[in-house]
């Protein structure tokens, strides 16, 4: 839907044994409608760079633009998906979650439902709108963040590790998902995951980053048709170059990626 | 047979007990029976008094006090506990005042409250906002500094402005910890009405009758006025408390049932 433009962005961290670089000099263009994963090893800053185009953390350095504006504080312009399921407000049902984004817009009760049933329809929820959080599984809750992120259609998806608290079924299910929920919405989405083959499935193009100071150490085009295979040939090609460079950003130590 | 009438059921059972010990000793004869009536007795005042009234009036008044105080209670305590947890000056303030005033009981108050505000609804009251305030406060700001900041994350990512987090998050967040407050800032108060309305009213309050029974050996009133308190407590205690929760912080799963 919208570019974005992160030009040498750096951080910082104050911390009590002095300053630890988060990221450092980062510079990438996205473009509008492309689907974007950051993948790299802890503390490699890739959660640092998503809460920075989130408006979470202010760059020290450098500057992000979203559509040309520069980012400064968070905005309706963005939504945002996290890892854990408590993200959701446990005194609200599926459908008040999802209509907490167009409440704080303003949008009249009536068309604000309309809009809430219409976006869990979308996460596949729809006879589940008046159920509270606690009585969901995992995935559903995630997939109510979803719906609560899309419902007051921002241009830019943001999402830190959605899926990867739920088990490998659930999650394979929820992938399948979200690349559904894109082809349909086409947001520009930026998705944060240490799973490569999560990364070969959903991403256009996928970041990698090593870290001490965290910098993107490569850019690397996903080309395979839609919907993937995660079994074909290319697909487990792509999975091994990343896998590789991944080996060099955690120093060799990348064999844990593997699990 | 459901939960609540098993529950009912477990209930009954301990009572019954506890009732039948309660009997077993008033019959042996240890006790002389005007100081320790028997339970057909105690009942038979029971059904009196409340039959001509005057032991719902006494009930009445102490209802009264507990509630004037426990509402203005609430009024200072929730308002309170958000400020401290939000700003850390207010907090600076007043938390060695709370850790100071807190441990002093209610009832020590009573003489000096009396000899400020005269016998009656007054100091009565007085002393029931000051055993419920410090719960309600206290479990506030604990609520308010436990509130996820996920919640606040997401709901600022939203775009929810000072005030709307305020409401729609803040105080939903904090609700399982300010309801805890609310119940035993209740329970305080009504241990605190007796003990003050014994010395520090006149004519009605279940704490005056049981005072004023003393004066003529009447001990089956003054055990009617004691089931009739721990009969009201309960019912605040279980059914008032108990919906408030099952309605809210236990339907949104944010604390569990209790068992029983």
């Amino acid at each position: 839907m919208v570019p974005i433009e992160i030009s040498g962005v750096t951080l910082t961290y104050d911390t009590p044994s002095g300053k630890v670089p988060g990221v450092k000099d980062i510079s990438v263009a996205i473009k509008p409608s492309e689907f974007v994963c950051i993948v790299g090893p802890s503390g490699c800053g890739k959660s640092t760079l998503l809460n920075m185009i989130a408006g979470f953390l202010t760059p020290a350095e450098g500057e992000i633009r979203i559509d040309g504006k520069k980012v400064d504080g968070h905005g309706l312009d963005r939504g945002m998906v996290f890892q854990d399921f408590a993200q959701l407000f446990p005194w609200r049902t599926a459908l008040g979650n999802v209509c907490f984004g167009l409440e704080m817009k303003g949008v009249p009760k009536d068309e604000r439902e309309k809009i809430a049933r219409e976006q869990l329809r979308l996460v596949k929820l729809e006879k589940f709108c008046s159920s509270y959080p606690h009585h969901m599984s995992g995935g559903m809750q995630q997939r109510v963040a979803i719906a609560r992120a899309l419902a007051y259609n921002p241009s830019v998806l943001l999402m830190d590790e959605p899926f990867a608290a739920l088990d490998a079924l659930t999650r394979d299910d929820m992938q399948r998902l979200l690349a559904d929920v894109w082809r349909e919405t086409r947001k520009t989405v930026i998705y944060v995951t240490h799973n490569v083959s999560e990364a070969v499935y959903l991403a256009d193009r996928v970041l990698v980053m090593s870290p001490h100071p965290g910098t993107v150490k490569i850019d690397l085009p996903v080309t395979l048709p839609r919907p993937r295979d995660p079994l074909s040939i290319e697909f487990i090609e792509h999975q091994k170059i990343l896998l590789d460079h991944l080996g060099h950003a955690a120093g060799g130590g990348a064999q844990t990626q593997h699990a | 047979m459901d939960d609540r009438t098993r529950s009912l059921i477990r209930g009954g059972v301990s009572i019954v007990c506890v009732a039948a010990l309660y009997e077993i000793v008033a019959r042996s004869g240890h006790f002389s029976p005007a100081l320790m009536p028997t339970l057909p007795t105690i009942a038979r005042t029971l059904i009196a008094s409340i039959a001509d009234g005057t032991m719902i009036w006494h009930a009445a008044f102490t209802l009264y006090r507990v509630m004037v105080g426990f509402v203005l209670a609430i009024a200072v305590g929730v308002p309170l506990g958000i400020a401290m947890a939000r700003f850390p000056r207010v907090e600076n303030f007043c938390l060695p005042l709370i850790s100071a005033l807190m441990p002093i009981p209610s009832f020590s108050l009573v003489p000096l409250f009396m000899l400020w505000f005269g016998i009656g609804n007054t100091t009565t009251i007085l002393i029931v906002l000051y055993a419920a305030t410090f719960s309600v406060v206290f479990n506030t700001w604990s609520g308010v500094r436990a509130v996820n900041p996920l919640w606040l994350r997401a709901a600022g990512a939203m775009g929810a402005d000072e005030r709307r987090l305020f409401w729609k998050v803040i105080i939903p967040g904090a609700s399982p910890f300010i309801i805890t407050g609310m119940r035993q800032a209740f329970l305080r108060s009504w241990i605190a009405v007796v003990g003050a309305e014994m010395i520090a009213a006149s004519d009605w309050g279940l704490g005056w009758v049981i005072f004023d029974a003393k004066e003529f050996l009447n001990t089956d009133i003054m055990l009617a006025a004691l089931i009739v308190i721990g009969a009201i407590g309960y019912v605040f205690e279980r059914l008032v408390f108990g919906s408030i929760e099952r309605a809210t912080v236990q339907r949104w799963g944010m604390v569990r049932a209790a068992k029983g």
